[in-house]
């Protein structure tokens, strides 16, 4: 997994980004424990006070855990990460109806567009 | 919590020549800052004030309360702008040497890092190349358990591979209590390693903020910042 990162902007914000898409992904299942601060900086290349500011961040928005003798952990319920989940997918449905919406096309274009991209893309999607 | 290094209306002049002009500043431990400015800002003079290796025209230096001399230079690890090493002894005498000098040096650190990039302890310095030379000074330096390490251009003459390896080595062998001043021109490479980045402008310092806080105050990256500050 590499970890691309802009660096004009804030790069925290950005690790807390890549570690949540992560989670979502499942390549972090729920209650499955986070490599050390340590080894996720230097995965990602940054500084290890930046990469523990992510992990705070995290942890203070209740997606990951942190159990003073094991480290970080996915949190164990469900029902938070699917929230997230709800929410990340609400973000990026909106920001990609704005961008079409921007271009021209109305709300029953956009439906017709997208129902044929799917049909006709089945390859490219995994589930 | 102490800070390590306080500097105090430092000011250096060689002749008429002004290098550091009156700058203060204070670096908490467990940082990482970066000490970038174009060529001729004052930088290497800094570095050298730090190390005790020339003295200032007025002001003070403090490390972990104490002027540079004896004891600052068990808890600083430094690493020249450029090579010093002699050439005619082998990896394993300069890991010797460094074990007597300082009480701090780790020999199976050394060793571990000479073995992760295939340098083999009995050559002779003489036989590697330019970039494996420098390679080999910073892995003395980082083998060091110090309170301070100075790197003064550890990445100005290696290839970009060899840049991310001592990058990495200076993330992993990094600790909590010790902080680390790495002075370049090369910003781009190494921003998103740093905690804060002091700006040198002749003599003066012209910023010294958190890298985090440069980025969302201007909305762009350290380097673009500093092309900005110091545009010609």
């Amino acid at each position: 997994m590499s970890w691309k990162l802009d660096s004009n902007k804030p790069i925290y914000l950005q690790l807390m980004d890549t570690i949540k898409t992560q989670i979502l992904s499942g390549v972090y299942e729920p209650g499955a424990k986070l490599p050390s601060i340590r080894n996720l900086a230097l995965e990602a290349s940054v500084n290890p006070n930046t990469m523990q500011k992510a992990m705070s961040e995290l942890e203070r928005e209740g997606i990951i855990t942190n159990n003073r003798t094991s480290g970080y952990c996915v949190a164990s319920d469900e029902t938070i990460i699917n929230a997230f989940r709800e929410k990340k997918a609400d973000a990026a449905i909106s920001e990609f109806v704005l961008s079409m919406n921007n271009m021209g096309f109305s709300t029953d274009e956009i439906r017709v567009r997208l129902r044929h991209f799917i049909d006709n893309n089945i390859d490219m999607i995994s589930n | 919590m102490e800070q390590l290094l306080v500097v105090n209306h430092l000011t250096k002049s060689f002749g008429r020549n002004i290098a550091l002009n009156d700058i203060s500043f204070q670096v908490m431990p467990g940082r990482i800052v970066g000490l970038l400015g174009p060529n001729g800002s004052g930088k290497t003079t800094l570095i050298k004030i730090i190390n005790s290796l020339i003295s200032p025209t007025s002001g003070q230096v403090l490390i972990n309360g104490e002027a540079p001399g004896v004891n600052s230079k068990k808890i600083i690890s430094y690493l020249p702008d450029k090579p010093y090493f002699n050439d005619w002894m082998k990896v394993t005498e300069l890991i010797d040497l460094y074990e007597d000098f300082y009480e701090d040096f780790d020999r199976n650190t050394a060793l571990n890092l000479l073995g992760n990039l295939h340098i083999n302890p009995s050559d002779k310095i003489k036989k590697l190349s330019k970039g494996t030379i420098e390679k080999v000074q910073l892995i003395m330096v980082m083998s060091r358990k110090a309170k301070l390490y100075i790197l003064d251009e550890p990445i100005a003459g290696v290839d970009p591979a060899a840049r991310d390896y001592i990058l990495s080595t200076i993330i992993s062998n990094y600790n909590r209590d010790a902080s680390i001043i790495i002075s370049t021109h090369l910003i781009a490479d190494i921003e998103n390693v740093l905690d804060d980045a002091l700006f040198l402008r002749e003599g003066n310092i012209a910023m010294y903020n958190s890298v985090e806080n440069i980025r969302s105050t201007y909305n762009q990256s350290v380097d673009a910042t500093f092309r900005e500050v110091f545009r010609c």
